[in-house]
């Protein structure tokens, strides 16, 4: 296939020849094309179906504001929707394909919505699909889900890498057009660490694009020198293929650097994208400007264009929009566009100015005070029909219209900290106005100075001011060039256009839409833009927001300013996904805490459960066990008969220091540590400051100066953020030091009869831990295996003889094995969380399903533990009467009548006889659990004065579920109630 | 943001744990006669400016200083960044 639009000259190398498919067809295209210049090259117009209608179109501009010509790229994983292909820089290889359109781009079936148009107008869903109310999601929402969206995604995983970066600099210049490269030259010859970024693959912005010179060179001559030395400069870092797409706080920008979506494939270990996020002193601003189009009648057939567009694919891409070209314009810019053309041997057929003292045009007819209103061509453009000044109608043959309204200057980044932008009278459009982000200066053509000398000189000055700001001296040289001023008059919509035009493209959004959202009422800003969908999708409106807002300023006899813009939000371009997420995709999602046993419990098959970011051992299947209450029942028991071995690891460790540590336990946990001997262990409640229970653990005293104390392994973080809370602001006076050790200790419950047995196989001799030398509650650091420091404790969760060891933790691993081998004498078990937990309910101990953030020590049975003589964090607000009424809630435990049933957590407790409602409701279940001790379902349960109800009958009622037992009220201490077995 | 952390210097706001009102610093004395009511007056009533704002923030992912930061909640802008200990004690805490 040939190049039939190819032009001379231009910034393509046209010794690369790279070959591409578009909707299965090949084609070929040079080095430094984008997907749309080089369809454009092989003559080709129709590159999508719009979103709503299905109206064919081509590409509109040239840059990152495209709203029509949407592809999908590549295939797979890699497959990519809604690409610009305005943006899509060409490579060997590239497959695109056009987007919403079946089975053809050509041949639509769906194009029979454009027939319906006069149903299909805004609002169209809230009104149409109202009645009967049960069609909604069953059939409107399916049919319409179905039919909407423009690309699609594969579904398959993308196998590419994203990755995040953080960057420095005192300035950041965004865009680098004839002011960024005039402010980064500024900035960086006087030393300044400076970053400059844009968008697009070739620095320069607009000097790429048009035949002005620069200093006596050719404009993007003289852009590429100005790179050449900046490139030379080790203080400056170019960031091409950059768009930084937000302004947050304190100089905080967002930015999307496309690493490889120029290959076919990212090579081994590069990113497909990096997001950065960079932080400046001082920021300029050098986005430059949008052109803006014309509404008339049929203004979205494939080859009508912006005119700056139809320039820049002539002059830097050398690519003919066709082999004829009209031009439609408000403003002088259009004639620059016809001129250029003309120099490059294209047919320009006539030139439409609306203004009456249009000047002339050498080498086109013109028609001054004209209009287009009307064009025709079923899938690209053949004529379009005019209205002379005259009053004569006229049809203009052309293949291509470019079109120009005049320049909207680029003040996103300007608002996204809440600024909102002002109104220029001679631009006709809004400019950045004064709550600029904090550290951000404008310059060039995105602060309305559109001429090529003025954004050169603007830079620099630009770049000056911000230096000295920081203390940085430097000069600003600027090179003479084109500064012709602006000449324009508004120009938004021809009226008298009889069929539909259009505003937004990427929408569907029309004139005649938006006169219906006025009579609807919808006339503020931010209501037009949700009832008519105006300025919404990839493009954000970049080139429909103002000629919408002007019409609706015709309908509403208000001025453009009055009416106002909506909000800029970031991102300025669409970010993928990947981008965002980085490297936290799929088991990197957030980080996995393990134990030193995980490798060991993975050996035995352990199952593991999630215990915030930790994985625990559940439990231990045995060959034969199908069912997890097998193995648990099996570990209970062998526990219970002689001893079993649980990593209690994850729970958090604080280690406490100072000659105020007693003092300061006093103040943070509810009970009483001042009296604590060394060498003994206390259970610790600790309450919000509201009096609710928070969490416990124990302290154990080491020395008169140092405690050890723990927290649940779920509360873990935050306890010790509380702590630091007390110690910093609460009483800073105390002398007392904290350090989280939770993962500097590996540490492990050894409980059952035989625990002691096994301990004194492991701990040194040396060490006396008989029931005498070391009882119920003693703590002590000892050496084991022959001299490895651990600490010992005996304390017990599950209600047996018991204890707990801890070693550092890189010995945590041999630990568990050395248990493990001594333990064969005495048929030691592993156990895991769900046997710990039947345990802990059969032994009746509260846990995180007890303090829910709604129970009190006095609910909990440990009322009298709040000490009254001492100051502690929740102790005055637990005093409230309505958490210390007489039927307050008490913890009990159930059990059915009979044996054969089931207790589930969640069920409530209501009298035998009697009704089942919340009125008459009287507690409910905590836990629940099978014991096979007891070989009886039994629960834990908060029951209204509880305490005094032991043996009562009752009922737990689980509507949701259908249950209805028969429990007894007992006491919560299943096994041992009085604690003999923790003494012997 | 960027917080300038009086020993660390600038750090993201994203090193940080943010809290609340500054004011939590004033634990009320629980052996005052209206102990009950200063303890729910310091609980449950806080105030939430649109302007400046003195703050409680948490240096998790650092050196686990508590600051007050004082933040005007309308533009972000900081003010001023101090440890929350010299705060406290300034404030007459101590022990």
């Amino acid at each position: 296939m040939k190049q039939v639009n190819r032009l001379s000259g231009g910034l393509v190398d046209r010794d690369q020849v790279l070959g591409f498919t578009f909707d299965g067809k090949r084609y070929e295209g040079h080095g430094g094309d984008t997907l749309a210049s080089a369809l454009l090259a092989n003559g080709v117009r129709l590159m999508g179906r719009s979103f709503k209608y299905h109206r064919p179109r081509g590409v509109m501009t040239a840059g990152s504001e495209e709203p029509d010509a949407l592809v999908e790229l590549r295939s797979g994983g890699r497959q990519e929707p809604n690409t610009r292909a305005t943006v899509a820089e060409l490579f060997d290889g590239m497959q695109a394909r056009s987007q919403n359109r079946w089975p053809s781009l050509r041949h639509d079936m769906m194009a029979v919505n454009d027939r319906l148009s006069n149903f299909l107008t805004a609002g169209f869903y809230y009104k149409t699909f109202m009645w009967p109310k049960a069609f909604w999601e069953k059939l409107y929402e399916p049919t319409i889900r179905h039919a909407a969206g423009l690309g699609r995604v594969s579904g398959e995983d993308d196998p590419d890498v994203y990755d995040k970066g953080f960057l420095h600099c005192d300035l950041l210049i965004i865009g680098a057009g004839p002011a960024g490269l005039s402010a980064a030259l500024t900035a960086g010859r006087a030393g300044a660490r400076v970053i400059l970024a844009d968008e697009d693959f070739a620095f320069g912005g607009r000097l790429n694009a048009e035949m002005f010179e620069v200093g006596g060179e050719a404009g993007s001559d003289w852009a590429k020198a100005a790179v050449a030395e900046l490139a030379s400069m080790g203080n400056v870092r170019l960031m091409a293929r950059t768009t930084v797409v937000g302004a947050f706080d304190h100089g905080v920008y967002g930015a999307v650097e496309r690493v490889a979506d120029h290959v076919a494939a990212p090579v081994e270990g590069q990113p497909r994208q990096v997001f950065w996020r960079i932080t400046s002193k001082r920021a300029l601003l050098c986005a430059g400007a949008t052109e803006r189009p014309i509404a008339f009648a049929n203004n979205d057939r494939p080859g009508i264009m912006m005119a700056s567009a139809v320039r820049s694919f002539a002059n830097r891409w050398a690519v003919a929009a066709h082999e004829t070209v009209a031009v439609f314009t408000n403003n002088d810019d259009g004639h620059r566009t016809a001129a250029d053309l003309i120099a490059k041997g294209v047919r320009v057929t006539a030139v439409i100015d609306t203004r009456a003292d249009a000047p002339a045009v050498e080498g086109a007819e013109l028609f001054a005070g004209a209009q287009v209103i009307d064009s025709r061509g079923r899938l690209g453009l053949e004529s379009v029909r005019i209205r002379t000044a005259q009053g004569f109608t006229r049809d203009i043959v052309c293949g291509a219209l470019a079109v120009s309204g005049g320049w909207n200057p680029n003040v996103h980044l300007t608002c996204h900290q809440r600024g909102r932008p002002q109104w220029d009278e001679t631009l006709a459009a809004f400019v950045p106005g004064p709550d600029l982000p904090v550290g951000m200066l404008v310059a060039g053509a995105a602060s309305g100075v559109l001429s090529t000398e003025g954004a050169l000189r603007t830079g620099a000055e630009g770049a000056v001011a911000v230096l000295a700001d920081l203390g940085i001296a430097a000069t600003a040289a600027v090179p003479q060039a084109e500064d012709a001023p602006v000449d324009l008059t508004p120009f938004w919509h021809v009226s008298e256009s009889k069929g539909r035009a259009w505003i937004d493209m990427q929408n569907d959004v029309t004139v005649k839409d938006i006169k219906l959202a006025h009579q609807e009422n919808f006339v503020s800003v931010e209501h037009l833009k949700r009832y008519t969908t105006l300025g919404m999708a990839t493009d954000q409106g970049k080139t429909s927001n103002m000629g919408g807002l002007a019409v609706m300023a015709e309908l509403t006899g208000k001025s453009i300013p009055e009416t106002g813009t909506t909000m800029f939000r970031p991102p300025y371009t669409p970010v993928s996904f990947g981008a965002l997420a980085g490297r936290a995709v799929g088991k990197h999602f957030h980080p996995v805490r393990e134990t030193p046993s995980h490798n060991w419990a993975t050996e035995r098959g352990a199952v593991f459960v999630e215990v915030g970011d930790w994985l625990r051992a559940q439990w231990f299947p045995q060959p034969g066990e199908t069912h997890w209450r097998q193995s648990v029942d099996r570990e209970v028991l062998a526990t219970r008969r002689s001893v079993g071995v649980c990593d209690v690891t994850t729970l958090g460790k604080i280690d406490v220091q100072g000659a105020d540590a007693a003092e300061f336990l006093n103040k943070v946990y509810a009970n009483a540590f001042a009296k604590l001997p060394v060498g003994k262990v206390r259970y610790g409640l600790m309450l919000r400051e509201d009096g609710i229970a928070y969490d416990d653990g124990t302290a154990a005293r080491f020395a008169e100066d140092h405690f050890v104390v723990t927290t649940t392994t779920a509360n873990a973080v935050l306890v010790y953020r509380q702590m630091e809370f007390a110690r910093q602001c609460l009483w800073p006076d105390l002398d007392v030091q904290l350090i989280s050790t939770t993962e500097a200790w590996a540490q492990y419950a050894v409980a059952g009869p035989n625990s002691r047995k096994l301990l004194e196989k492991i701990v040194d001799p040396r060490f006396d831990i008989s029931n005498e030398a070391f009882p119920f509650m003693a703590c002590g650091e000892v050496t084991i295996c022959g001299g490895l420091r651990a600490r010992l404790f005996r304390i017990s969760f599950s209600g047996e003889l018991a204890y707990e060891i801890a070693v550092p933790t890189r010995y945590g691993d041999a630990m568990i094995r050395a248990l493990m081998d001594e333990g064969e004498a005495f048929d030691v078990v592993p156990y895991g969380t769900e046997a710990l937990g039947v345990m802990r309910i059969e032994k009746g101990h509260a846990a995180g399903n007890e303090l829910n953030g709604t129970t009190t020590a006095l609910n909990l049975g440990m009322g009298r533990m709040v000490s009254k003589k001492k100051d502690c964090i929740g102790n005055t607000l637990s005093e409230r009467a309505g958490l210390n009424m007489a039927d307050a809630l008490k913890l009990v435990g159930v059990k059915p009548v009979d044996a054969t049933q089931a207790v589930k957590a969640g069920g409530h407790l209501m009298a035998k006889e009697g009704p089942v409602d919340a009125a008459h409701d009287q507690g409910y279940v905590t836990s629940a659990a099978y014991s096979p001790i007891l070989e009886s379902s039994i629960g834990l349960a908060l029951l209204k004065n509880g305490a005094a109800r032991l043996g009562e009958v009752m009922r737990i009622a689980n509507p949701l579920e259908g249950d209805d037992v028969e429990v007894e009220i007992v006491s919560a201490h299943f096994v041992d109630p009085d604690g003999e077995k923790l003494r012997v | 943001m960027i917080i300038d952390h009086p020993l660390l210097g600038p750090r993201d706001a994203q090193e940080f744990v943010y809290l609340g009102d500054a004011d939590l610093i004033n634990r009320p004395d629980w052996q005052a006669e209206d102990a009950a009511d200063a303890f729910h007056d310091y609980l449950y009533l806080r105030d939430n400016p649109a302007g400046v704002h003195r703050e409680l923030w948490y240096h998790e992912q650092g050196d686990r200083s508590w600051l007050v930061v004082t933040r005007d909640t309308l533009t972000h802008e900081i003010s001023k960044v101090e440890l929350a200990r010299d705060v406290a004690r300034a404030q007459g805490r101590g022990r």
